[in-house]
């Protein structure tokens, strides 16, 4: 019986029926759900690391020690683990070894759309690439062994249309049961890259390539569908789709093992058809790489040498784009499908926003206030950056906001800088910028928005949790107690929603010249025992002004009424109570007290009752 | 038999995925192959939200391109909208007839088109619109949170589909506690077709 499961659902079980003990993740979109459904399987142990490079050294370490492993992240998340990357595939492993990277073609959530395919061939290491849920649960398995074939890690990449696209998936209820465990390997020479023994090794990656290369030519992960001769297609990945789709005729190439290529194979299908075409999503990966050998590619109408031959190079594919390209490329005939008579109506944007009762608002608000500059990081509180709280002026990448905050005061920016980051961040790459802070003795201002859990992918528990990814008790990490043993002397944690008190502590860091910490700990409001908390608050309409200070906060639940002040004629705020969770901040910074606290809310209720 | 494409727009909590999910596993227990892509992430934290469904035999693309969509679901009517160059030519447009304020017009900056507006503009590009009170339905039913389960069931019932397999699909899909509730908005909104005038 299929089922239907996404890309994800179907990477954790395709890794447990390859009999995978082990998996460690940092969550990330399109990435996270692999773990968090591995971690439900019996048998397994599976955790959130605090960042990529951790989770990698733990599949490495189990790897090593003969059980099979895997590490999940999305793509960005491959750059913070590269480093790992680099020395496992040098070393090789005992138990099969995946690496599961997420790519995000057109950014749906990311700040890049680097092309990950490329990593397996910067690091000499197979790199697979499923078309569907069926294919990612059974190239899961195919990683496996083939890590294990050729002693090497394997990289089994994803992109957003493949981990959440479901699709149906048959399954096998028995599971791969691994032989006993070895005894730890004494393999100095392979396991310890010293030069001596890592200049040996080099010589070895790049034999195993080509020995890869020649089982490409017979692997089943790659396959020929010959239909017409006139058009032959290679491809792989989420683009096998469209190729279907868009040249129901042509005859296909379809690669799941992308790196490395198989040359012989890949000449022999274009002996076979008149025009080849290679269509892939983002770089010229495969492009490229037939090209150097030698086989001539249909280039439509192109006569510069352009880096990618029909398609895109920017921007995830589809159907269409496809369909439009090789339109223009004369490979089809046809018109461009008419679409949209034009538009009449300019529609307002639906941003996302910081959710009501989100306790990043209060020292976002304060943050507006002061103005100054802001060094922000990757999170939900990155919404912090639009309108109307506009604070948040820098956002590169998961712990960047510490180190750019520092760099600007040691390069002598004369405002006060303030960097802003969440728990999980904090425990990601936070710490050792902010040692660095402390070292070489900056004035950063750093904010934790610690809202207990890491919010932005969808509430996965982290270090400061007290939680465990499988559910189990653990130590909770107090970040006030690492932040004073890193040797900051100011430091404090406040309440999220205490406006007040958030401002005046700013202020008076402000005035001192020393490297600071402010902890704003309130837990995130979609939570559930947060939700039990709810009470909607209320605006007394003969007390507010329609000053508008209240919708400065930029709320979700505050809006203008219809209402106009008899005196200015400007509209009166009005809280929508669906939104409203009673977070206060807005009632804390109307300067009419036009807007009741919690306790005056309960009690006109006990009154009204 | 040629593939269906289904876009399901709304704003992050509005239970967009679930609706997905559904509509993607009713097609499964039609015999179809079915594909359902959805977008995660920061668009969750109430911004505008997206996801595709596609039934045929097979089905290969999971994402629908403009003008490629034989049916709008639209779970709130300035995202219908939005979304509306992704409809074929005299596709379906189902909309539930209730707003959420965008930020950007809270805060004063733009403006939320009227009724007027937005239902011209929706018949430029389709004469099959249906308008569902699914909000209303469902708080009259007990609450709001189940007016994509009516939307589901209003959907069904436009495309000849038995309710049945709606039914069957939600036992195997919704918590226990919340399947009776469910069943009833299902089940309302496939009424709300049948004994609605609308001649699409």
């Amino acid at each position: 019986m299929k089922r239907l499961l996404s890309g994800n659902e179907a990477v954790a079980r395709g890794a447990w029926t390859a009999g995978a003990v082990v998996g460690s993740g940092y969550p990330g979109t399109p990435s996270t759900e692999i773990m968090e459904i591995f971690a439900r399987y019996p048998g397994v142990y599976a955790e959130w690391a605090p960042n990529e490079k951790v989770a990698l050294d733990v599949a490495i370490g189990a790897a090593y020690a003969g059980r099979r492993a895997f590490a999940t992240m999305k793509h960005v998340g491959l750059n913070v683990a590269a480093d790992s990357l680099f020395y496992a595939a040098m070393t090789g492993i005992e138990a099969g070894l995946v690496i599961v990277s997420a790519d995000d073609p057109s950014m749906h959530s990311s700040q890049n759309e680097q092309d990950n395919r490329q990593y397996a061939k910067f690091v000499r290491i197979p790199c697979i690439d499923p078309a569907d849920s069926q294919e990612a649960h059974d190239f899961a398995i195919a990683a496996f062994d083939l890590s294990e074939r050729f002693d090497t890690p394997v990289l089994l990449r994803l992109t957003t249309r493949v981990c959440h696209t479901s699709t149906p998936v048959e399954v096998s209820e028995q599971r791969f049961v691994s032989s006993d465990p070895i005894k730890y390997p004494r393999n100095v020479a392979k396991y310890v890259m010293v030069p001596a023994n890592a200049r040996r090794r080099h010589g070895v990656i790049e034999h195993r390539i080509q020995e890869i290369s020649q089982y490409a030519e017979t692997s089943p992960l790659n396959r020929m569908e010959i239909r017409s001769s006139q058009l032959g297609i290679i491809t792989g990945g989420i683009a096998y789709q469209y190729a279907r789709e868009v040249f129901p005729e042509a005859s296909i190439l379809k690669l799941g093992l992308v790196y490395p290529l198989p040359a012989a194979l890949i000449r022999n299908f274009a002996s076979m058809v008149e025009r080849l075409i290679v269509l892939e999503e983002l770089d010229p990966f495969i492009e490229h790489q037939v090209r150097l050998l030698g086989v001539e590619l249909y280039r439509g109408k192109q006569t510069l040498d352009t880096p990618k031959g029909i398609f895109p190079i920017v921007g995830e594919l589809n159907a269409q784009i496809v369909r439009k390209a090789a339109i223009e490329a004369g490979l089809i005939e046809g018109e461009m499908l008419q679409t949209s008579p034009s538009f009449p109506m300019e529609l307002p944007q639906r941003p996302p926003v910081l959710c009501p009762g989100c306790p990043h608002r209060g020292a976002f608000f304060v943050l507006s206030k002061l103005k100054v500059p802001v060094n922000g990081d990757i999170g939900c509180y990155t919404l912090g950056l639009t309108e109307p709280l506009n604070a948040i002026h820098t956002c590169g990448c998961m712990g960047a906001s510490i180190g750019v905050a520092h760099g600007a005061a040691v390069a002598g920016d004369q405002e006060r800088h303030v960097a802003v980051i969440g728990d999980s961040t904090f425990f990601h790459t936070g710490i050792p910028a902010l040692i660095n802070v402390v070292y070489n003795r900056s004035n950063v201002i750093t904010i934790i928005m610690d809202n207990r859990v890491t919010g932005m992918t969808g509430h996965q528990d982290n270090p400061g949790t007290g939680k465990t990814l499988q559910g189990r008790d653990t130590t909770e990490i107090d970040i006030e107690n690492v932040v004073r043993a890193l040797g900051f002397t100011y430091v404090k944690t406040l309440n999220g929603y205490d406006v007040e008190g958030i401002e005046k502590t700013l202020k008076e860091w402000m005035k001192i010249s020393d490297p600071a910490v402010l902890i704003t700990r309130e837990e995130c409001a979609l939570l559930p025992e947060a939700r039990a908390k709810y009470v909607p608050l209320e605006v007394v309409e003969e007390k507010c002004n329609g000053c508008t200070m209240c919708f400065r906060v930029g709320c979700p639940a505050i809006s203008k009424s219809e209402k106009l002040d008899p005196r200015y004629q400007r509209p009166l705020a009005v809280i929508d109570p669906s939104l409203c969770t009673g977070c206060e901040i807005c009632a804390q910074v109307c300067p009419r007290d036009a807007i009741l606290f919690r306790n005056q809310v309960l009690d006109k209720q006990e009154i009204d009752q | 038999m040629e593939n269906h494409r289904f876009v399901l727009v709304g704003v992050g909590g509005q239970g967009t995925l679930l609706a997905s999910h559904l509509l993607a596993e009713i097609g499964l227990s039609l015999g179809l192959d079915v594909k359902k892509a959805e977008i995660h992430g920061m668009s969750q934290r109430g911004g505008s939200v997206v996801s595709n469904v596609v039934w045929g035999k097979p089905v290969f693309s999971p994402v629908v391109g403009e003008g490629e969509a034989d049916t709008l679901i639209a779970f709130e009517k300035l995202e219908t909208l939005r979304y509306l160059p992704l409809l074929k030519p005299s596709g379906a447009i189902f909309v539930n007839d209730h707003e959420i304020e965008p930020i950007t017009v809270s805060a004063g900056k733009q403006i939320y088109p009227n009724n007027a507006d937005i239902e011209a503009t929706l018949h430029k590009f389709t004469t099959k619109v249906f308008w569902i009170p699914a909000n209303q339905i469902a708080e009259d039913l007990g609450s709001a949170r189940v007016a994509n389960t009516v939307m589901i069931g209003v959907v069904l019932k436009g495309l000849g589909v038995e309710l049945d397999y709606g039914v069957r699909t939600l036992e195997k899909t919704i918590q226990s506690r919340y399947l009776e509730l469910n069943l009833r908005a299902l089940k309302a909104g496939y009424d709300w077709l049948a004994i609605s005038n609308h001649k699409g």
